[in-house]
């Protein structure tokens, strides 16, 4: 009698391999901030004047490690409750402060230019966070504060937090585009 | 003429089985209408029961062996304390993997495999009711295992427990799709369990041989009626619950959100309502093999039929009752509690009877210590200890203490392993002969045993202690000076001696599979059916269908058995008789080979794995599974003869 | 041997063996425990009397003598009869079976009444809040102004009903002190609820009994029963401010904790440092482990935790922060100071 099994791999194997791939930036949970030397850049802001041509450079690879990843986004998602920043922003709709689920970033909306506006806080209200938070967590919010406009992929929200609903659902959120700070449509 | 006197009318112009065909002759022809074509496509396409059910327990002894070794590594982080051999998270992937793999994986499906293979042979018949659904179920049970082990490679694996509370695996605290995998793997496995437990009710109740009444058939066959009826009942909770869960975390729903009205009690109640009767449906099988076994090395018929079975249906029945006994600690009103303490002791009384009779049945015959045998009197010893831990903790104060304890795990392993693979080896031992014509090696076999018995023992008695000494489940580590590290250090050292018995199994079933003495049809000189197929059954089972007319058919034959004649020969073609008193009703065409329930499996996997990352997978993943299904269900011409097939 | 004795006999075997384990079911050092031990011990003789029944019936019935031809086996053509006596025998056993299971049931419920009667009429009460993974308790009197609020463990004065009132900011927990009473699971959206009477002084130890994540096993509370003196004594402390730093390397952790990243989730009672998400630290240095039971409290654990707390519990909510030596000096000088 032949051995029995011959695994002839299966399609739907290699079908749950291919969507499967993309898991490894999401799904590491890095609780620590590596390096430790972890800063939030400054003066990332859009009036910033960059010799060359007006773009700020690419991010770096220590803040697109925090842009899409699900640990991320999920502690930034704690925090946002946490440090009462619904107390201005409420659940991304704004009140006090702006709203964070819009098209509009006055100060940019690439990760590393919302980490540099929570670190150092903004004109008309914002507090700067730098001393009373970790680097770490800086961009965990920044990650959870990207996602509110619909930036991050699908796949690496979360539906909703365990508590009052107060937003469509996160996975069910449409896209905002990011406009450049000086743009006319803002 | 009666459908019975039309099957024993003398042949027309149709080739039928009879006294005119019969001998080598018929079992050629046979063996051109069933076997299935070679070749991949042909392996991929096959709907022998025979065949599916061997994939079926390979593939969970596969499955089994890759648990085994995630056993191992936490039980090298718990020898010492406050280890740092593993990190908590991956201490939290592995004893999720573990769980998983052994209950979903394994424990089931084994079972499952067992039933698939041995039903039909031990009913009389040539094939399952449902082919196509079986060979669907199996590719259904690899692809959620595959998906499974996968995301565990791709570290992506779930790292909530076996059980996923929420809201721990909830949207907020899980983040990532780990939880969703877990999830989606349920709905492969349940999908898979499901339909085998269809196929399996409705072959027992109409496809039994003629004359095998309900009250003639083999226990087994009442332990694979009870433990389907038991699977269609109890699946669709976890169904349910596991997509509530996926909507929950995708959707944003608010299935389990307190603030929301919702109810984190909700997944618990939905869990355990399937999770209870699912350690029944791993169990009762374990008796059947049991009462097997016994009847053919004792020499004699059960003792107590009527007992057996009905103990068996009671327990079915009972174990829908006792779900709330997982969630004592709860905080759930004290009275209602009471009722699930009454109901989880009385539990016990069914199993004691079987106990009994399985006890009477050796008194009054001629026991024969052979290695299933042993296995047999190994599950006594063991299994009847994680009952009466069961009936410790069936009681609300005591369960207050020891529940989400090491006692907890001392206990379920006990009746699992006591109650579900000592059966399982003994069975796969007991049967290898009629899958494979070979004996295995007793002598190896008895090592094996005794290794695996006695570690067994080493492995998990010490963790009642450790329970009572207050270590909590699933914790990665626990504080040295506890007096914990003798009870951690004797556990590991029993599961690697559990790992090297279960080792040399392998190497026994490998090495037989080779070598063993070739084997007769009935080695053992047992009663019942299968074991009048050739070893290995032809892909017909049976060249001419038989007739019973005792429980124990083979030993009452006096070296014949009666059969019917007037089945046809050059098509497929099965005999289905009447529920109760089993005469014989209708012909029945019988399932060619078919790729479909395979590409049937694609299309619903791509649909499955890809609603983990989307709803919208379930809109347009109908699309494929549409035209599967389609191609798959479409009608069959009916062969040219004027003869209708179907009465 | 009477049964009353040698049930005793077996309580009392049973309590030595656990050995004075802080946290060990046997340890009985409560009503609630009492009972269990008690309980337990009849369940352990009943069903070690079953067990051996059971096993001894097995062997016998496999290792027996018996004549070939007595044997009803197929061999001798009797495999359908069954042996005189066997519905006796079918009998009895059921009937021993269901009465033992019975008589256990019953003092089961017993045991339940006797539970629900030490819970009435609490005279303490205590509301535990767990969070991913630390113990939030507060006491709470009649009398708002002797709220107390510590972290990570509970003193309980001896002899006193206290009520414990169980709330979950997250996920699912469970409130377990072995030594003294049995688990309640603690669940996000309800309030439960469990009682302990201490009867025996001692030092004790709880854990966390339902999984809740990644530091699931580093989730656990110092438990001491005290005499009611004691028991004063501490709340009296308890109720105090912090206590003002003394030496300029204290002052000095005393302005960092209070201005910097620290003081967003601790809360110092007396001082600006008013953050409510983390473990209450006004008296931290007046109790026996930090972490939530993880480390001793000792100098080092101190330096070593506040320096990267998640290279000891990694996962944990506490983040590991750049602080610069001298600032780590005179943070752990600081809280050393925190009696």
């Amino acid at each position: 009698m032949s051995l029995p099994f011959r695994n002839s791999g299966s399609a739907a194997a290699a079908v749950a391999l291919l969507a499967l791939l993309g898991a490894c930036d999401r799904e590491s949970r890095n609780t620590r901030g590596q390096p430790l030397g972890e800063t939030v850049p400054t003066g990332a802001s859009p009036d910033t004047i960059y010799p060359g041509n007006s773009q700020p450079p690419p991010l770096t690879a220590q803040a697109a490690a925090y842009e899409n990843n699900a640990y991320a986004i999920s502690q930034g998602q704690q925090l946002f409750t946490q440090m009462n920043c619904v107390g201005c922003h409420s659940h991304g709709g704004g009140g006090m402060g702006p709203p964070l689920m819009d098209a509009k970033w006055r100060y940019g909306g690439r990760i590393d230019q919302i980490a540099a506006s929570i670190a150092e806080g903004r004109p008309n209200g914002m507090p700067a966070w730098r001393s009373k938070l970790t680097s770490e967590q800086i961009w965990q919010l920044a990650a959870y504060v990207r996602s509110l406009s619909g930036q991050v992929p699908k796949d690496a929200v979360s539906a909703r937090a365990d508590t009052l609903s107060n937003t469509p659902p996160q996975t069910q959120q449409t896209p905002e585009p990011v406009l450049p700070a000086g743009s006319a449509q803002q | 003429m009666t459908p019975a006197e039309k099957a024993k009318a003398p042949p027309t112009t149709v080739p039928r089985d009879g006294p005119d065909l019969t001998g080598p002759e018929l079992e050629a022809r046979l063996h051109r209408t069933w076997a299935r074509p070679r070749g991949l496509i042909g392996w991929l396409s096959s709907v022998d029961h025979k065949e599916i059910g061997v994939r079926y327990v390979v593939t969970a002894l596969i499955f089994f062996a890759m648990a085994g070794l995630l056993a191992l590594h936490m039980r090298l982080q718990l020898a010492r304390p406050e280890s740092n051999l593993m990190t908590p998270e991956l201490y939290n992937e592995t004893f999720t993997m573990h769980g998983s793999t052994m209950m979903f994986l394994f424990a089931v499906p084994v079972m499952q495999g067992m039933q698939i293979y041995l039903t039909p042979l031990m009913a009389g018949t040539r094939n399952m009711a449902f082919p196509r659904l079986t060979a669907f179920s199996y590719w259904m049970y690899l692809s959620g295992g595959l998906m499974l082990w996968i995301s565990h490679v791709m570290n992506i694996s779930p790292d909530n427990g076996w059980f996923s509370y929420v809201p721990l695996a909830g949207p907020q605290f899980s983040p990532g799709k780990r939880a969703d995998v877990w999830a989606q793997m349920i709905t492969f496995t349940e999908v898979a369990a499901l339909a085998v437990a269809v196929t399996l009710t409705t072959t027992i109740l109409k496809q039994r041989a003629p004359g095998m009444t309900l009250a003639r058939m083999p226990i087994f066959l009442w332990s694979t009626l009870v433990t389907s009826v038991m699977v269609i009942f109890s699946m669709p909770s976890v169904a349910l619950a596991s997509s509530m869960l996926i909507s929950d975390r995708s959707v944003g729903t608010q299935f389990f959100n307190p603030a929301e009205n919702g109810d984190a009690l909700l997944w618990q109640h939905l869990f355990w309502f399937f999770g209870h009767p699912e350690v029944y449906i791993i169990f009762l099988p374990g008796t059947a093999f049991v009462s097997e076994i016994v009847v053919t090395f004792c020499r004699r018929s059960i003792h107590g039929y009527s007992v057996v079975a009905l103990s068996l249906v009671a327990t079915g029945i009972l174990a829908f009752g006792l779900w709330v006994h997982h969630m004592f600690a709860t905080g759930l009103p004290r009275v209602g509690y009471s009722f699930f303490t009454a109901a989880s002791m009385s539990v016990a009384i069914p199993t004691g009877l079987q106990i009994f009779c399985w006890i009477a049945t050796m008194w009054e015959g001629r026991p024969r210590l052979t290695v299933p045998m042993l296995y047999v009197i190994g599950f006594i010893f063991t299994f009847v200890i994680g009952g009466l831990s069961g009936v410790i903790i069936a009681s609300v104060p005591l369960d207050l203490q020891l529940t989400d304890t090491y006692f907890i795990v001392a206990h379920l392993h006990y009746v699992l392993i006591g109650g579900g693979v000592f059966p399982l080896i003994g069975a796969i031992t007991y049967w290898f002969p009629k899958v494979t014509g070979r004996m295995m090696s007793e002598r190896m076999g008895k090592i094996a045993f005794w290794a695996l018995f006695l570690g067994f023992q080493l492995a998990f008695f010490p963790m009642h202690i450790s329970g009572l000494m207050g270590m909590p489940r699933r914790v990665f580590t626990y504080p040295a000076g506890m007096g914990l590290e003798l009870p951690n250090m004797l556990s590991t050292i029993g599961a690697f001696v559990v790992a090297a018995a279960v080792l040399l199994f392998v190497v026994n079933l490998v090495n037989s599979l080779f070598r063993g003495v070739p084997a007769g049809p009935n080695p053992w000189d047992a009663p019942s059916l299968e074991w009048a197929a050739s070893s290995p059954p032809a892909p017909y089972n049976f060249p001419h269908i038989p007739v019973v007319e005792s429980r124990t058919p083979l030993w009452d034959a006096d070296g014949s058995l009666r059969v019917v004649h007037g089945l046809r020969v050059e098509e497929p073609e099965l005999l289905l008789t009447t529920v109760v008193s089993a005469t014989p009703d209708i012909r029945e065409p019988g399932v060619a080979p078919s790729p479909w329930p395979f590409l049937s499996t694609i299309a619903t996997a791509v649909v499955f794995v890809c609603s983990i990352f989307s709803p919208w997978a379930l809109v347009f993943g109908i699309v494929p599974a549409g035209i599967a299904l389609t191609a798959w269900f479409w009608p069959k011409k009916p062969p040219p003869e004027g003869e209708p097939v179907i009465v | 041997m009477k049964p009353g004795r040698f049930t005793a006999l077996v309580v009392a075997g049973m309590a030595v063996s656990g050995c004075g384990g802080i946290q060990n079911a046997l340890g009985g050092q409560a009503v609630q425990s009492r009972d269990f031990v008690s309980l337990f011990a009849v369940f352990m003789v009943v069903c070690t009397v079953m067990y051996f029944v059971t096993v001894g019936t097995l062997m016998w019935a496999v290792f027996r003598r018996r004549r070939a031809t007595e044997a009803c086996t197929v061999e001798t053509g009797r495999h359908e009869v069954s042996a005189p006596g066997s519905r006796t025998a079918l009998v009895v056993w059921t009937t021993l079976i269901a009465v033992g299971l019975s008589a256990l049931a019953v003092a089961s419920f017993f045991t339940d009444r006797s539970l629900a009667a030490a819970a009435r009429s609490p005279k303490l009460a205590i509301t535990v809040t767990a969070n991913q993974w630390w113990w939030d308790v507060q006491y709470t009197p009649d009398n708002p102004s002797h709220i107390i609020r510590t972290a990570n463990e509970l003193h309980l004065p001896v002899g006193v009903p206290a009520e414990i009132t169980l709330k979950s900011n997250d996920v699912i927990h469970s409130f377990w002190i072995p030594n003294l009473a049995g688990k309640q699971d603690v669940i996000p959206g309800r309030v439960t609820d469990a009682q302990i009477l201490p009867r025996q002084i001692g030092q004790y130890r709880g854990q966390c009994a339902e999984f809740c994540g990644t530091e699931h096993a580093n989730m656990a509370l110092d438990v001491t029963v005290e005499s009611m003196a004691d028991f004063k004594k501490w709340a009296a402390a308890q109720l105090q401010p912090a206590i003002a730093p003394t030496t300029p390397l204290a002052a000095a952790g005393f302005n960092y904790v209070t201005t910097r990243q620290c003081s967003v989730c601790h809360n110092i009672t007396g001082t600006p440092a008013n953050g409510q998400l983390g473990p209450d630290l006004t008296h931290l240095a007046s109790r026996k482990t930090i972490a939530a039971g993880t480390l001793p409290l000792t100098r080092g654990n101190l330096y070593g935790w506040v320096a990267d707390p998640q290279s000891q519990k990694p996962g944990s909510q506490m983040p590991t922060m750049q602080i610069a030596p001298q600032d780590l000096h005179a943070i752990v000088a600081y809280l050393e100071t925190l009696k």
